[in-house]
């Protein structure tokens, strides 16, 4: 889960108040959606029970927002494991781009429209990028350009694709004369 | 953006000899407005581009430059149209070697009957704002890539066109360079009013404009027209 982890490593950085790291999320990681409050005391209370944080005051009043929780040695070491662990390979599982594109040609439906439909999405994510990079900090010029570049690797793998399905029914009819 | 129509190709029909190049293409490109026209190797970008720019006159079909058609013109009144009302760039900007970064880019307003000391102004004007003005009396032999092709920019755009054409414009340039020239023509001719239709296959390209659209086997097709 690579949100409470984020969520960690920014606890790591100094004691916090749950809607201080959603603040920080927001400001650092949330490209496009925001995070959920919830979310983030979900993960402070997991973190405590797990012993990866602990909480180091509590002010007065009542809910979860009063709790203020400093990272453990240990919770420190998950950081440092997750930082340096390299993510599978396998680009399968976070898209499912490769799938719908399979389904469709394994169902007999027009894969080339699965294609186009994602290359017209993409292309309009990756205008609105490039008008966002104007007036981008360092921190949002790497997110920025690590989307770019994958949403090209993508477009790159349709066009390939898109021109190789153009070419299949003319192999089979060559193939049968 | 009016929705003007700027320029059009309706039906456009070319061959060289037995190599179809395009079968029935339609394209329109209304007043302000950013294309990128997308497609594979050979899908005929650039033929469409030069019956538009009315550099080739197609077999069949019509375009219309601001609502009058021009495929029926003369060779000679589209060459004067297309130095009035368009400015055209291409993959390695076509400027005059013997000339100088500023010389070519004032050569559209003299070629206009504009003065020669008005035309200089105005171009390095354009120049500055490319922030090129510092090489402008160099050759373009002297210069790099990228500022020969701003001044290529600047040179298709100094006559204040209706819609500037542009041809894999950054096509020979290094990826950051590319970026400038093309946020400099994209910036520039909005800034000046004109439309911008660029031929590139370059996705991160593509991203800087508006609309996309995407040709294959002659034709635009319609899934990109719709699906933009
Ligand atoms: N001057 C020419 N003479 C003969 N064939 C040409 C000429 N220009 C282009 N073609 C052919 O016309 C088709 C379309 O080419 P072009 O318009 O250059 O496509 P694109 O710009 O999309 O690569 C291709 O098959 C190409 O080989
Ligand atoms: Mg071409």
């Amino acid at each position: 889960m690579p949100t409470s982890h984020t969520l960690l490593a920014l606890l790591e950085r100094e004691p916090a108040h749950g809607y201080t790291l959603k603040r920080q999320y927001d400001e650092r990681f949330a490209q496009t959606r925001p995070l959920a409050f919830g979310q983030v005391y979900a993960s402070l209370a997991r973190f405590e029970k797990q012993g990866w944080a602990r909480v180091t005051d509590v002010v007065a009043g009542e809910g979860p927002e009063r709790k203020r929780y400093r990272i453990t040695p240990e919770g420190t070491n998950v950081v440092e494991n997750w930082v340096f662990e390299p993510q599978s390979a396998g680009v399968f599982s976070t898209s499912t781009l490769f799938a719908r594109v399979a389904v469709a040609l394994m169902s007999g439906r027009s894969a080339q429209t699965v294609l186009a439909n994602q290359r017209a999405t993409h292309l309009v994510r990756m205008r609105e990028l490039t008008g966002l990079r104007k007036g981008a900090g360092a921190d949002g010029l790497l997110a920025i350009s690590y989307e770019l570049a994958h949403l090209d690797a993508d477009l790159r793998w349709i066009a390939e694709s898109g021109e190789r399905l153009d070419k299949v029914p003319r192999d089979i009819a060559e193939e049968e004369r | 953006m009016t929705g003007t129509s700027v320029l059009a190709a309706n039906d456009v029909h070319l061959s060289y000899g037995d190599t179809v190049a395009l079968r029935g293409a339609s394209l329109e490109l209304t007043s302000g407005e950013r294309v990128a026209l997308m497609g594979p190797s050979g899908s005929g970008k650039s033929s469409l581009l030069h019956c538009l720019a009315g550099i080739i006159r197609p077999d069949s079909g019509e375009v219309t430059l601001e609502g009058t058609r021009v495929d029926t013109l003369s060779e000679r009144v589209r060459s004067r149209l297309r130095l009035e009302r368009m400015g055209v760039v291409f993959q390695f900007g076509d400027l005059v070697p013997e000339l100088t970064l500023v010389e070519n880019v004032m050569l559209p307003l003299q070629l206009l009957g504009r003065k020669k000391r008005e035309a200089r102004l105005t171009a390095m004007d354009l120049l500055a704002a490319l922030d090129i003005d510092d090489v402008a009396g160099k050759r373009t032999g002297a210069v790099s890539g990228g500022q020969a092709q701003r001044a290529a920019v600047a040179r298709a755009l100094v006559h204040r066109p209706a819609i500037v054409l542009a041809d894999e414009p950054t096509g020979s340039l290094d990826t950051v360079t590319a970026e400038v020239v093309l946020d400099a023509m994209v910036s520039l001719s909005t800034q000046l009013g004109a439309a911008l239709l660029v031929i590139t296959h370059d996705n991160l390209v593509a991203a800087h404009l508006d609309r996309h659209v995407e040709m294959r086997d002659g034709v635009v097709t319609r899934a990109a027209q719709v699906l933009r």
